[in-house]
């Protein structure tokens, strides 16, 4: 009896080895805990081939998502019958504004119920999110047989798929350890400039950060009161540091956060910091909007298409909106530049840099229903999908090679003039020039009220004196991260 | 004899049908669940503040008056208070001092346009604040604003409205002033209409100015209705958070950081839950005096109305 007994035991023993006792995940079911050291994304291809690959795998689930309101979700809104009837998977899509977006998305995260599956995020954001282990990290999808194989990961273009890739150790650069999320459209922050206005007032397209401040303070109140050079962002959050400002900043030669001593030390009362800082409050004081302290990126616009703005400097996508046909009263008359460079400060166009920000989707890591989200995801970041909506619903950020490279979207964008060449060319000095660490919207929330102190008010003596009291207080929110 | 009145007792409740007797129980029922839900959430945001409660913490601990001595010992929390308090008290008194005139005019007209204009001063009531402060943002911008142009005229050019420091504060006073007035304005008529005739025809016998009117009839009569709306907009004014966040997001750098708008900036944007529950705690405290007292007011003035107190 006691051999019949062992051997039962031995078999069950072995059967458990075999199949794993107890576990029934896939490895895409495997732990939605951020920590778990997954191996990076190396593989892009499936066993599968395209014919073969089941798209009706998950056909009956149910999976919700929240967007924020913007070209790239339109695109995605109006292909969700598509991807349903492909499918079978239904999608409870809701959008909101930009403006309380994300502070809706921390509430839903943070109470960990799996409520929403797929969301918008951006690179900057997706640090806090990924260490407080809200994302799913991607690279247990990419390249398995969860994966298509005409989905092509390699097809992304390399600083924008890296900028959704992080190791969770603060200070760490992005582009190594896990991918995050996916990117549904990028934007570089360039020049857009009205024709008309500069050749009417006999201004050349500025080139250089001095050129930019001589045309901008010459264009004040070209069309009367209220009219300006150059509109740029101005509100007291991370939105006024990351597009021109921050570009500006990078191109000076200026940083951030460095790492000392295993901790991160801000940078900000740096020469060079302080340089581009007494140069940017000039340009803002003398250049740009009388209200600029109340400017987010929809006024700006706005201005410049109604002809009050002569010049923008924010995402490029800001400026060809306006550009399209009957969009704006300006529509037409816009044509792109680069980032000015510092020529006084030793700067040349080599130097150009453009802070980059990605809007991408991320898979919430509490979804109970992670394949079919994956699904949704790869089907929205698909070439196929990416093309479409490059040429026809204006999303021209693509951050997908073969879709740059198409004939098709070059077409798309051949009226904007100067916006293929400008596009293409600051892609290759685009990045995230911010520290990646999870305290970045305190960090640049604080960099931006200094701004709006120092633009608006007597309150410091120098802009030096501004500086050197931000770096205090952002060595503080800092203070307690651990930099390896 | 005891055991036998206990036994009378016993049976004269089993006669009591089942219906009646949890009667009292199912009328205090929902005033129970209410209180029950109002305190627990409260006892939480206390509990809460005694903790290090993150968003972007997987748990949280207890760590004791932190929370609260980092607030009493920041800046920008008395900068909070100042800045809640002035816009409570400026915006409602400019509301009740315009509510009450524009009801009183409104009472006197008592025709035609006196019934359109009772319509039309609701229509800021109608719409959400954040819409309405969007549509001022545009009137009051230096580009293409209506008032701007207007400005124009008198030789003012691109006033800074809630760009400054220095005119935030009156900006969004000045959209809240527009947006709540219609609230005073309709409790203040509710209370006039219900006034009672006789005194008025009285002191018009008697040759009564207008002014000797409004002071010793219209006024004390009028008192209980005041402090109502004074209890209501004051409140409100104080936790006033939607007109200031759409207008400039509590800037320019600290200048409307109001109580609500730090609490809102530390809980949802910086996912420190629990440093932020100590100011919505002070804005409690603050609102609970200011209301205690305005409902004492109230009631000492109800007693006068009618007759019962000097």
């Amino acid at each position: 009896m006691k051999k019949v007994l062992a051997l039962m035991l031995a078999t069950v023993m072995a059967v458990c080895l075999l199949t794993g006792c107890g576990s029934t995940e896939t490895p895409a079911q495997g732990s939605s805990n951020s920590d778990t050291k997954s191996p990076a994304v190396t593989n892009s291809t499936s066993t599968t081939s395209s014919a073969d690959f089941d798209w009706k795998k998950f056909e009956g689930q149910e999976i919700t998502v929240l967007f924020s309101e913007h070209t790239y979700a339109d695109a995605v809104e109006e292909k969700l019958g598509e991807f349903t009837e492909k499918t079978g998977i239904k999608v409870n899509y809701s959008s909101m504004p930009e403006g309380n977006y994300f502070e809706k998305l921390n509430v839903e995260l943070s109470s960990h119920s799996g409520s929403i599956d797929v969301f918008m995020t951006g690179a900057y954001q997706s640090w806090e999110y990924a260490t407080a282990g809200n994302l799913e990290p991607l690279e247990k999808y990419i390249g398995t047989d969860l994966t298509s194989p005409d989905w092509k990961y390699d097809d992304f273009i390399p600083a924008v798929i890296d900028a959704l890739k992080w190791d969770l150790v603060p200070g760490h650069a992005v582009g190594s350890g896990s991918q995050w999320a996916l990117p549904m459209g990028w934007e570089v922050n360039i020049l857009t400039y009205n024709k008309r206005i500069l050749e009417a007032n006999g201004i050349k397209p500025p080139k250089t950060a001095e050129e930019l401040l001589e045309a901008a303070k010459a264009l004040k109140e070209f069309d009367g009161s209220g009219s300006y050079g150059l509109a740029v962002r101005g509100l007291p959050d991370w939105g006024t540091i990351h597009p021109a400002y921050m570009s500006m900043y990078s191109t000076w030669g200026a940083k951030d956060f460095e790492i000392e001593n295993g901790k991160l030390v801000s940078k900000v009362n740096s020469p060079e910091a302080v340089a581009m800082t007494e140069y940017w409050v000039d340009l803002v004081k003398n250049g740009s909007a009388p209200q600029w302290a109340t400017y987010g990126w929809e006024m700006c616009g706005a201005d410049l298409g109604a002809g009050k703005a002569a010049m923008m400097w924010d995402a490029d996508r800001g400026g060809y909106t306006q550009n399209t046909p009957g969009s704006s009263n300006e529509a037409g008359n816009m044509a792109f530049g680069m980032v000015p460079y510092p020529a006084s400060a030793g700067k040349t166009e080599a130097d150009m840099k453009s802070n980059l920000w990605v809007w991408s989707m991320a898979m919430n890591a509490d979804s109970s229903k992670k394949e079919a989200a994956w699904y949704f995801m790869q089907y929205f970041t698909s070439p196929e999908f990416m093309l479409w909506s490059g040429v026809e619903k204006a999303c021209t950020d693509t951050p997908r090679t073969s879709v740059l490279n198409s004939d098709a979207y070059k077409n798309s964008v051949a009226g904007a003039e100067g916006y293929y060449e400008a596009f293409s060319t600051i892609s290759k000095n685009a990045s995230i020039f911010f520290t990646a660490q999870p305290y970045f919207t305190e960090t640049t929330t604080e960099w931006a009220k200094t701004l709006q102190y120092l633009v608006t008010t007597d309150k410091y003596s120098s802009v030096q004196e501004a500086m050197d009291e931000l770096k205090a207080t952002m060595d503080e929110l800092v203070s307690d991260l651990e930099v390896e | 004899m005891a055991a036998k009145k206990n036994g009378n007792d016993k049976s004269e409740f089993n006669t009591v049908p089942f219906s009646t007797r949890v009667r009292p129980y199912l009328i205090v029922a929902p005033s129970l669940i209410i209180t029950i839900g109002i305190m627990v959430p409260f006892a939480m945001a206390i509990w809460y503040s005694l903790t290090n409660y993150s968003f972007k913490l997987p748990t949280h601990k207890f760590i004791g008056i932190s929370n609260w001595v980092n607030m009493l010992g920041d800046a920008s929390f008395w900068g909070a208070v100042k800045i809640s308090l002035l816009y409570g008290v400026i915006s409602t008194v400019l509301e009740m001092l315009i509510g009450l005139g524009v009801a009183i005019l409104l009472n006197n007209l008592n025709n035609g346009l006196s019934k359109v204009l009772r319509v039309l001063l609701v229509f800021p009531l109608m719409i959400a604040p954040v819409t309405a402060t969007i549509v001022w943002q545009l009137m009051l911008n230096s580009s293409v604003g209506i008032v701007e142009k207007l400005l124009n005229k008198f030789g003012v050019y691109n006033f800074p409205w809630a760009a400054a420091p220095g005119t935030a504060l009156m900006t969004v006073i000045i959209i809240d002033v527009w947006i709540n007035t219609a609230f005073i304005i309709l409790l203040v008529l509710a209370g006039l209409q219900s006034l009672p005739k006789s005194p008025f025809e009285s002191a018009k016998i008697d040759g009564g100015s207008a002014w000797f009117n409004f002071t010793n009839l219209t006024l004390p009569m009028l008192k209980p209705s005041l402090y109502i709306a004074l209890l209501f907009r004051f409140m409100a004014a104080l936790q006033e958070y939607a007109v200031i966040f759409a207008l400039t997001k509590g800037g320019p750098g600290d200048s409307l950081m109001s109580l609500s708008l730090t609490a809102y900036q530390k809980g949802f944007k910086f996912q420190k839950f629990g440093a932020a529950i100590p100011y919505i705690l002070v804005l409690w405290l603050i609102i609970n005096i200011a209301a205690k007292k305005i409902v004492k007011l109230q009631r000492t003035a109800q007693k006068q109305a009618a007759g019962l107190e000097e």
